[in-house]
């Protein structure tokens, strides 16, 4: 059990069953009064936010919780199947986890997959990934004014608008939140 | 820059903790020193001080202080010039300055305080008990500058071991020792900062340049008032735990079925009341504490609910508490007793009582007002330290 004084970014606490990581803390002291530790904690299945009060003397339960950096294999069904690289061991999760950025996966792509009692419960991608154009049509001539864009087919097979001047081969870096195109980036 | 032999004399001029070197850039300050002197025109500790420096040419490592970054070394400086006003302050009040013991048998019992052990006793909470036998004794203006500790506090504005100054004026009323407050911070404030408008910003404030004076007079507002107007709860102080807990909720403030009284009033005063004292742009003297908060302070005549107590406030910083003293032996014995009565109920420390303290109000303690300011938070308010281990000679993690 942790009290007030493990709390610190980053502690992993479990709550209404819930497993939470602490994201901001402060200690509170009325001269008279009780002590406290405000702290905000994040869900780590929902990333839900909620601040509680926790008073000095109560305890937290520690979550089971394990952060894992492993790579992408492949796609199965709607399954994604990613390795631990430090002992080999496999572990399929469902594409559900992931949303929309699924598309965005290339083989070999280092994520982090959380664990909470044993069971992966989420998957965390780079912010960015850098795909190649594999299909785009030639972008009309004069039509270069402004945020105009048109839809590109990149590697994995996902559909991301791009501006006009991009073309077939090109690399672009792409941001796996918004799955939005940033920007061109020169081939290494 | 001269030469003695194969050594060099070179000035250096420190500037607000800076040390730049004049005559020769080679010259690293806490070279030796051989002679300083100041600036005409300008005192300690300096805007600007010429200090003379010898040492061989190009010297290596020297003293650890002259090569603490500029943030740490402005703050002791001006901890040492808050030190030095405060001690004038009082000189000039008549006032004698006290140390009492660190080390005690019977430590505060206030119920939300933890002292540490040491020694085979605790390290004093605050130096109350003792000066308070001072006063019994005969004296009559008694200040003391020194170190208390509390477990388990450690925040943007706690730390477990700390700076306290306190005193006591027997045969006096709160107002004397509100008019010490103003006086000493104001005081303070401005030959820190050269005005008595101090910079605001932090949690709960609007980040944009706002100040606030604590020029005297400062304002005052009675802690029923200032629930009633910012809490919306009309606090008694007679009222049972449960009746407060259900104004609370009235009010919209989100208090467990169960708490204390006290966890009641701070539910409300901390997410209601605190929040507005930030906002204000003049130092607050919040007086006449409910009764379940009266800690050592004599009841109001007349008002059996409240007590004769005042907390002061700068900036949103709770800086000082206050107290009309208790002087009553019998009522000072049972409040004892209910602290370590709840103590034991909450499975805290219990920690004896005072039996000493206790004889001397037997003996007489004349009517006293007496107040406990922290220091660190006053050298934070004057330098703009966000958090106390700013301001401190080296804090808890530095150790």
């Amino acid at each position: 059990m942790y009290d007030t004084s493990d709390i610190r970014k980053g502690l992993k606490v479990l709550m209404d069953g819930n497993p939470y990581n602490v994201i901001e803390f402060q200690f509170v002291k009325p001269g008279k009064g009780a002590a406290f530790t405000r702290t905000k904690f994040k869900n780590l299945l929902t990333g839900a936010v909620v601040e509680r009060n926790i008073r000095s003397g109560e305890k937290l339960e520690p979550a089971n919780v394990d952060q894992r950096d492993m790579q992408f294999l492949y796609k199965e069904a709607g399954d994604l199947v990613f390795m631990d690289q430090t002992n080999y061991e496999q572990v399929t999760v469902s594409a559900d986890l992931i949303g929309d950025a699924v598309d965005l996966m290339k083989d070999n792509l280092p994520v982090t997959v959380l664990f909470f009692n044993e069971r992966p419960v989420d998957v965390s991608l780079p912010t960015f990934v850098f795909l190649e154009i594999t299909a785009s049509e030639p972008g009309v001539k004069g039509d270069t004014s402004g945020n105009v864009q048109k839809p590109a087919t990149v590697e994995t097979g996902a559909t991301v608008n791009v501006p006009l001047f991009i073309r077939v081969g090109d690399t672009i870096k792409i941001d796996t939140r918004t799955c939005e195109y940033v920007e061109r980036v020169n081939k290494q | 820059m001269e030469s003695v032999g194969d050594r060099h004399l070179a000035t250096i001029r420190f500037e607000r903790g800076d040390a730049e070197v004049l005559a020769d850039p080679a010259w690293q300050p806490g070279d030796l020193i051989v002679e300083h002197e100041p600036v005409p025109g300008e005192g300690y500790p300096g805007y600007a001080l010429v200090r003379r420096y010898a040492g061989p040419p190009y010297p290596g490592p020297s003293t650890e202080v002259a090569r603490l970054p500029r943030p740490r070394l402005r703050a002791l400086q001006q901890r040492a010039k808050a030190l030095a006003v405060t001690r004038a302050y009082f000189a000039e009040q008549d006032f004698l300055e006290v140390e009492t013991p660190l080390l005690v048998r019977s430590p505060g019992l206030e119920i939300h305080l933890d002292a540490v052990p040491a020694g085979g006793g605790f390290l004093i909470t605050s130096p109350e008990y003792q000066m308070k036998r001072l006063l019994a004794g005969g004296l009559e203006r008694i200040f003391q500058i020194c170190k208390c500790f509390r477990g388990n506090e450690h925040g943007p504005h706690h730390s477990g071991e700390f700076t306290m100054i306190e005193w006591y004026r027997a045969g006096a009323s709160l107002d004397a020792i509100i008019a010490d407050t103003e006086q000493l911070v104001a005081r303070v404030v401005r030959e820190l900062t050269g005005t008595t408008q101090i910079p605001v910003s932090g949690e709960g404030r609007v980040w944009e340049t706002f100040t606030c004076d604590v020029a005297p007079p400062w304002l005052r507002m009675t802690v029923r008032e200032a629930m009633q107007r910012w809490a919306g709860v009309d606090v008694h102080g007679a009222e049972p735990a449960a009746e407060l807990v259900a104004k609370c909720r009235a009010a919209g403030i989100p208090v467990d079925d169960h708490a204390a009284w006290d966890d009641a009033f701070f539910a409300a005063f901390l997410a209601r009341v605190e929040p507005q004292i930030a906002q204000l742009d003049r130092a607050l003297i919040l007086h006449d504490w409910p009764a379940p908060l009266a800690a050592l302070a004599r009841r109001t005549p007349g008002d059996p609910h409240t007590a004769l107590r005042f907390e002061a406030y700068v900036g949103g910083l709770e800086l000082a508490n206050a107290f009309d003293e208790l002087v009553d032996p019998a009522e000072q014995r049972a409040r004892f007793e209910d602290d370590q009565r709840i103590r034991r109920e909450r499975g805290r420390a219990v920690y004896p009582i005072d039996d000493k303290l206790i004889a001397a109000l037997a003996e007489g303690l004349p009517p006293s007002a007496g107040i406990a300011l922290g220091f660190d938070r006053l050298v934070m308010l004057a330098t703009g330290a966000a958090s106390i281990d700013q301001v401190l000679t080296f804090s808890e993690s530095e150790l």
